[in-house]
């Protein structure tokens, strides 16, 4: 079988070797080593978002954990910089001293793939550059990563970016590595932009709103000018086979009032600002009169926090996926899929996440037509047990994928690093 | 520049008529009297006429021409309004010039999405015209806004006074539609959020017009805030300014813009625009905040007692909007009010770490004397991009080169001190011989293999952004013979 065929087939493996490299140097040296020898590799760190992706069985994994610990933080420059493996957790908790944070609201699978909370490392969230609620205000991890240092498949380490914000010298490659899966570099340090924690959170919660109404609110809370940092909808319907709707289970809080679905809007930032901001959105969204719940800094922190974390699926063992809309189609596109999934909507239904029982890979393919008429694009997150494997995890057209194919080149002419796990020939 | 190719020249007239065989007649500009309107861009102190100048009117023209020129091995420059300050869009002596002013509309207002979708054309400023009835405005505010087009600020991901709080370029687009050297259209992003696989839009942001040529562009629109409230604020020296800068940052506070200037430009400017700038003060900050009326009232309170503790010397908050206004008239007025002051002048952008800010202007100090070519510094305080206006006068003998060299020590010691070459403007021609200061080989030689996966014959705006003397050495040909290298004094990398 040639190196090309194994790389294609989705449960090649020659052996269960990894290595563990200490530093950039022994991650150069360990690639220049697989580059001349035609060896493919699976690069991990932590491990939490393994399972996204086509799976990998190269002959070697380079094992990036021994990679950590946080290089430099200064709290007034707005900038961290750490090694690739570095825990979020330790990040954050660094953050937490200053009053400073990620603003992205780095993404917690742990629930989804364990049943507890894990964020995994810098490297990971960069890899995968999916972000938290806060997405529409602030961006995506792309959007905060300002530099970093790496090792291509050829074993050359390279760097890009550096540790300000205001930067247009050369290709802006950290956007490039964001959302790369792994496939065009070997991360070694990030750069992450930080930003001051708010001091307070508060949620308002609109009770018992079908979809229409519920987006058209979100919709009109986002176009104002009560910058807002959350906007999501948890519907109470369709029941499912299958899918377990939990929303009480999920979302127990003492301030929440009232049953029925949930519409929320999160305002942060100073208290006085917050309270006021609150009572403007109740009066410009006139909803004076409807079921409405307000949860105070404690509880929205950790109702946000379930958010980030899916906890709405945690108990799931179907299929996830993720799909991102134009926000406008979201409600058109929920009546398409004709109520056969569970789902949840963020970023004011740009986002909704969705959980499937019993998906073929047939319907999955349908369901990407219809999001791709929409303007959008899926991505399965979580397989399950009844479809365990489908051939395109993620959407590309073929003009794009003409274009990343030869990007990936430039980063790794022999397709050594995570090849396949974006896409078949990358 | 690239050698030129004396060959393609003296075929100039068949390119024409294959040309006006793609696009329009009219639309094809090739005497030496038509052309010399775009020898230069904004960087002027570079000149030089294409061999053609060309506006397509549609994307699919721009797709026939790239094929055409790739197949014809024709360099290709494309230019938006031309206000770039790194003479990216300098012309070449064998190259056709394209230029995107026939792309001038706004196609798509989509308030439902918070988009607007332009043509590459459409000044900066008309998108926020477009939609400000409805109370939203597009956040990156170049100061040339009134004419730079949207496409050039992709092309260049331009940034602004108000980048701090709300990005840059990069930060602010949802899609573009691009056609590559070779004609394939191609379309990245859309009116979502990301797209997936790498990130192609995040790439072509910024790549000054080598990867590709953007014939439309989706950028985000922001709701107006409720209240914006600028404060001047006056000190008797630099440091206690740069101070007071770190101090707001440190508490937590991201004003919308926090610009800085010292007391050449205070006076320059106050000269120019009456702005009521502190005159006696050496370093002056203007801060702006916006937000709810709460909000903004808490914060300005917050930064007058930040200035007081590092020792402004005086203090002046906008009681309206008119007087904001009058506030930043004068920043705005910084590269006209130079001109008052010298015959020509250079402006740099480099970007450095906040907390070196003193440092850094006492340098500039420094090789101001040693060039004997005074100096007046604006500063996007807030996100560390400054930008030394070197004041020379043209028809003085060896004054560019003088202050050409006075840049590049200035940018040199930029990145000495962990910051950038450049945060706005660019690498262009301007920069490209700097960038082994920043880059070494292996980070040069990537951004050329990705420019190389997109543009294969390297036809689209050669000679920019990277360095060209050491050409030879950049794409890992040096012949070298006996063990001799040829021209050893030369510096490769």
């Amino acid at each position: 079988m040639s190196t090309e065929e194994k790389q294609n087939l989705p449960t090649y493996q020659d052996s269960n070797s990894v290595e563990y490299p200490q530093n950039e140097i022994e991650v150069s040296n360990f690639i220049k080593k697989f580059y001349k020898s035609n060896v493919p590799i699976e690069l991990i760190g932590s491990g939490s978002k393994r399972k996204i992706g086509k799976p990998l069985q190269c002959s070697k994994t380079l094992s990036l954990t021994k990679l950590n610990g946080i290089i430099e933080y200064l709290p007034e420059e707005l900038y961290i910089k750490v090694k690739a493996c570095t825990s979020i957790q330790q990040i954050e908790e660094e953050l937490k001293k200053n009053k400073q944070q990620l603003a992205f609201e780095p993404i917690d699978f742990g629930y989804l793939f364990n049943g507890k909370s894990n964020c995994g490392t810098a490297a990971g969230q960069v890899a995968c550059n999916i972000s938290g609620s806060r997405r529409f205000k602030v961006g995506s991890v792309r959007d905060h990563v300002l530099g970093f240092r790496g090792v291509n498949g050829k074993g050359e380490i390279i760097k890009s970016g550096g540790n300000v914000v205001k930067n247009v010298t050369g290709y802006d490659l950290s956007k490039l590595v964001c959302g790369s899966y792994g496939t065009l570099i070997a991360l070694t340090e990030i750069t992450f932009k930080v930003l001051p924690a708010p001091e307070a959170s508060k949620t308002l919660i609109i009770h018992d709103k079908k979809i229409e109404p519920a987006t058209f609110l979100l919709e009109q809370a986002i176009s104002s000018s009560n910058d807002i940092s959350g906007a999501a909808f948890f519907p109470i319907e369709p029941k499912v086979p299958g899918c377990v709707m939990n929303i009480e289970k999920t979302f127990k809080l003492n301030d929440l009032k009232y049953g029925g679905s949930l519409t929320t809007i999160r305002i942060e930032g100073s208290k006085k600002s917050i309270n006021l901001r609150i009572q403007n959105l109740i009066d410009e969204l006139k909803i004076v009169n409807f079921d409405i719940s307000i949860l105070d800094t404690y509880q929205s922190e950790i109702f946000w926090n379930k958010v980030k974390s899916l906890e709405f699926f945690s108990s799931s063992k179907n299929n996830i996926l993720r799909i991102v809309i134009p926000p406008s189609e979201c409600v058109q596109l929920v009546y398409q899929l004709s109520n056969k999934f569970k789902y949840y909507l963020d970023w004011g239904g740009a986002l909704m996440w969705m959980e499937a029982f019993e998906l073929s890979e047939e319907m999955f393919e349908s369901i990407r037509k219809k999001v791709v008429k929409h303007g959008g694009y899926v991505t399965m997150i979580k397989n399950s047990d009844y479809l365990p494997y489908v051939e395109d995890v993620f959407t590309i057209n073929r003009g794009r994928f003409d274009i990343s194919q030869n990007i990936k080149k430039s980063f790794d002419p022999k397709r050594i690093l995570n090849p396949g796990k974006m896409y078949t020939g990358i | 520049m690239p050698k030129i190719d004396r060959k393609l020249i003296s075929k100039k007239k068949d390119i024409i008529v294959d040309l006006k065989k793609i696009i329009k007649a009219e639309n094809v500009l090739d005497h030496e009297d038509e052309t010399r309107p775009f020898e230069t861009d904004a960087l002027s102190a570079y000149k030089q006429k294409p061999m053609v100048v060309i506006f397509p009117e549609n994307t699919e023209e721009v797709s026939k021409i790239l094929a055409y020129c790739n197949q014809q091995r024709i360099k290709v420059v494309p230019r938006g309004a031309g206000t770039g300050l790194s003479g990216g869009a300098l012309p070449l002596a064998d190259s056709i010039l394209l230029c995107l002013g026939k792309f001038n509309k706004i196609i798509d207002i989509d308030y439902k999405n918070r988009c607007v979708v332009a043509q590459p054309g459409v000044t900066n400023l008309s998108i926020t015209q477009a939609v400000q009835d409805k109370g939203f405005y597009y956040a990156p505010d170049p100061s040339s806004q009134i004419a730079c087009s949207i496409g050039g600020n992709v092309a260049e991901n331009s940034g602004g006074v108000h980048s701090l709080k709300y990005g840059t370029t990069t930060n602010n687009l949802f899609g573009v539609e691009i056609v590559l050297m070779d004609g394939t259209i191609s379309r990245l992003g859309g009116k979502t959020f990301d797209s997936e696989g790498y990130d192609l839009l995040g790439l072509v942001t910024g790549s000054e017009g080598l990867l590709c040529v953007i014939t439309e562009v989706t950028v985000k629109i922001l709701k107006k805030p409720q209240t914006i409230k600028a404060a001047l604020i006056g000190f008797s020296s630099i440091e206690d300014g740069g101070r007071c800068v770190s101090d707001i940052i440190a508490s937590g506070i991201i004003p919308s813009g926090m610009e800085m200037m010292d007391k050449a430009l205070i006076h320059a400017t106050d000269n120019f625009v009456k702005a009521g700038y502190p005159r006696d003060a050496e370093s002056m900050l203007i801060v702006e905040l916006d937000g709810t009326k709460k909000e903004v009232e808490e914060l300005i309170e917050r930064v007058n007692n930040i200035a007081k503790k590092n020792k402004s010397s005086s203090i002046k908050i906008s009681k309206n909007e008119r007087q904001r206004l009058k506030f930043w008239a004068g920043r705005k007025a910084a590269f006209p009010a130079c001109g008052d002051m010298a015959p020509d002048y250079y402006c740099m952008d480099g970007t450095i770490p906040r907390r070196k800010l003193a440092e850094v202007l006492k340098e500039i100090g420094r090789l101001s004397k040693k060039y004997n070519l005074p100096v007046a510094n604006a500063f996007h305080a807030g996100d560390g991009n400054l930008h030394p206006l070197i004041m020379y006068d043209a028809n003085e003998k060896n004054s560019l080169e003088r202050t050409e060299k006075f840049g590049a020590d200035i940018l040199k010691y930029c990145v000495k001190v962990g910051g950038v070459l450049t945060g706005e403007h660019g690498v262009g021609v301007e920069k490209r011989e700097l960038m082994c200061e920043m880059f070494n080989n292996n980070d040069i030689q990537q951004q050329i293999k990705i420019k190389k996966a997109l543009d294969s014959s390297s036809l689209l705006n050669p000679g920019k952004v990277y360095p060209i003397l050491r050409k030879c050495a950049e794409e890992g040909r040096v012949h070298v013979h006996r063990g001799k290298t040829k021209f050893a004094n030369i510096p490769r990398f």
